[in-house]
């Protein structure tokens, strides 16, 4: 449907639009209740003009890694780095880097103020930003682009008025009024309806296309991954786990959580699920050595310890993977037997 | 004989722009022990047909057909009756029902209440043995009986939901949408044991998703609904991976193969939005948004045809008989 370039060439060399390093987020527990390690630190970086998935359960700290990037949320350790310049929490400093940053949420219908209208959601952006020049050209300008057209006519809608899925470009074109370099979406179609999704993931492709936007996805979904995105970052218990360009990882992902994520998709000809038991564990509680070490199949099978790392899983811990570059995982077994990688 | 089957089943809702047909001539038969997914978006009239079964529809709603549970005509059982057979004969877990367990009340209370309501001669030494063995049925520890709800995680809530929907021993059960706010390894667990529980208790097992990807792993079977209207059904597998209508063939894409070229940077969607049931377009009903539409299928409303195990309703399937 859409002819799309990956975007190695320019991303290899080019200082990244967004990049954490060594970023470290931890939440004081109340009372004496232990700190709780949300992001354990994290290097990524965000190339100009590429799409990069985060994927991970619930709890994995995907989406505060994503709120620090955002500048929502300071890291207790490591720093968010704009343009190689290290980011500045000053309000000013923020409100700027803010106009370039835009977040787009899960739910459009709890996003959108029912009360307000499209033009009214969409031109509150500039408002804030204090750009009164041209309003109403520019909020049609970003529902045009948001696939809303004709633009004047969605003007005096209301959210109650339009589908999951026009109220899903609206949030978008909320987020595009401002010509921001990056997006972060967070699970940006999960709500929405089979018939729809295709259509929005089509619009986040079009619009790193046609404006050169780099988006960050958060997402659990891995088919969305494999639809628009040209890296995939697997996080787990606060690291990325396992990172690379989305064919090679998803094609033979080589951390056994990745493989067990995969290999639960429903799909219908497929291998066998790996369904791991349990929860997410708590980021209060981080195991020794690989933190995926208790749930992990490969080390309860004796995958790992024919290979002769079980003790290094149990208590050696693994090093931070670099946030650009080729396919990297942070895996004691996988190193032993992928030992090129 | 099957254990539910809805007969030529029409829903409308009267409002004050007049009448609003939600559901439009549904025939579905579910055996003990199988389950059939229903698939379609938002408004296609899901949701409406399945609460037919037990007659959960609001009073403006007028019911057409037959809803046969058991062999019994639900439409004219009486309120008695119809209160034993809800939670007794068939169970509802409803989309989001996780919020709505009792946020003051232990789990095992809240599960031994419906058993305590719906069989009086149990006693509640009875009922709690009953709560154990539930929880231990969708793979939780009994002593989460004790438990208050927010001590709990997404995916046990909608477990204790399942375990819930159980606790009267239900020959039917009906899930509309259990697994959507879920994560997808958690989702995995809980299909997993929805699709355990028919295997072991010979439940019949209605499953309501928009997902067309969920339903083929968990359903022997799979009916497409459009617009109020049965569009496809057949065998899961056939259904997902050779779909025979233009809209089955859209929900089966939305959710890529993984590792498969032709949906690499092309996320498959489908332009517009369904169309509200007051105002269906003429022809077939799919026709302003089929890919393939011809010009018979603007003034023809498909009839459903069979083809071998399956049938669909639409102009370029050519198929056997009519079954319309």
């Amino acid at each position: 449907m859409t002819a799309s370039v990956p975007v190695e060439e320019h991303t290899a060399t080019a200082v990244p639009v967004v990049e954490a390093r060594g970023v470290q987020v931890v939440f004081r527990g109340r009372g004496r209740g232990a700190a709780a390690h949300a992001v354990d630190g994290v290097d990524l970086a965000l190339g100009r003009g590429e799409i990069l998935a985060l994927v991970g359960e619930s709890g994995c700290g995907k989406t505060t890694l994503a709120r620090t990037l955002l500048g929502l949320e300071r890291p207790t350790a490591g720093e968010v780095l704009v343009d190689g310049e290290p980011l500045g929490y000053r309000g000013r400093e923020l409100k700027a880097y803010r106009r370039r940053v835009q977040l787009v949420l899960q739910d459009p219908t709890g996003a959108l103020n029912p009360r307000h209208t499209v033009y009214e959601a969409v031109a509150e952006g500039l408002r804030i930003h204090g750009i009164s020049d041209r309003e109403e050209e520019r909020v049609s300008a970003a529902l045009a682009q948001a696939g809303l057209r004709p633009p004047e006519r969605f003007f005096l809608r209301y959210p109650h008025e339009l589908s999951g899925g026009q109220r899903q470009r609206v949030v978008i074109a909320g987020a595009l009024v401002l010509e921001p370099d990056v997006i972060v979406a967070d699970e940006p179609v999960s709500s929405l309806d089979a018939s729809v999704r295709g259509e929005i993931l089509a619009l986040l492709l079009k619009l790193r296309d046609e404006l050169g936007l780099s988006l960050l996805v958060v997402t659990h979904d891995l088919g969305l991954a494999w639809n628009i995105a040209d890296r995939v970052a697997v996080m787990y218990l606060g690291r990325v786990v396992e990172i690379g360009p989305t064919e090679a990882l998803l094609a033979e992902p080589l951390h056994p959580y990745a493989q067990a994520l995969l290999s639960v998709v429903p799909e219908i000809s497929r291998v066998e699920p790996v369904v791991l038991s349990g929860e997410p564990p708590d980021p209060s509680r981080v195991p020794t050595g690989c933190r995926f070490h208790p749930r992990c199949p490969a080390l309860a099978s004796g995958a790992a310890a024919a290979a002769g790392v079980d003790g290094d899983c149990r208590g050696t811990p693994l090093a931070i993977l670099p946030g650009s570059g080729p396919h990297a995982v942070a895996c004691h077994l996988a190193a032993a037997t992928h030992p090129a990688d | 004989m099957p254990l539910l089957e809805f007969d030529d089943v029409h829903v409308t809702y009267r409002s004050r722009e007049g009448d609003v047909p939600a559901v439009r001539g549904v025939s579905l038969a579910v055996e003990a022990g199988e389950s059939v997914g229903i698939a379609g978006e938002s408004g296609c009239g899901k949701t409406t047909v399945t609460s037919s079964v037990l007659r959960l529809l609001p009073p403006t709603a007028k019911v057409t057909g037959q809803v046969l549970l058991d062999g019994e005509d639900v439409m004219k059982m009486s309120f008695g009756r119809l209160r034993a057979v809800r939670w007794g004969k068939a169970a509802v877990i409803f989309q989001g029902a996780m919020h709505a367990l009792n946020p003051v009340q232990r789990i095992g209370q809240q599960l031994a209440e419906p058993i305590l309501l719906h069989e009086k001669q149990v006693s509640e030494r009875t009922a709690n043995n009953r709560v154990g063995e539930l929880l231990e049925q969708v793979g939780l520890p009994a002593s989460r009986a004790r438990t208050y709800p927010h001590q709990l995680s997404g995916g046990q809530k909608q477990r204790i939901m399942i375990a819930m929907a159980l606790a009267c021993r239900p020959k039917l059960l009906v899930a509309d949408e259990p697994t959507t706010a879920l994560d997808v390894m958690v989702q995995a667990q809980v299909l997993d044991v929805l699709s355990e529980l028919v295997r072991e208790l010979g439940l019949a097992m209605v499953f309501i998703s928009h997902d067309l990807s969920v339903l083929s792993t968990t359903c022997d079977r799979i009916a497409v609904m459009y617009a109020g209207r049965i569009v496809e059904q057949g065998p899961a597998a056939d259904v997902f991976d050779t779909p025979l209508h233009p809209y089955s063939a859209a929900l089966a894409s939305a959710f890529p193969r993984i590792g498969d070229p032709r949906f690499r940077y092309a996320p498959a969607g489908l332009a517009g939005d369904p169309p509200f049931p007051s105002d269906l377009p003429t022809g077939c009903s799919f026709h302003p948004r089929c890919p393939v539409v011809m010009d018979e299928c603007r003034v023809v409303d498909p009839p459903t045809v069979r083809v071998g195990a399956r049938s669909a309703a639409c102009l370029r399937v050519t198929g056997a008989e009519d079954v319309a």
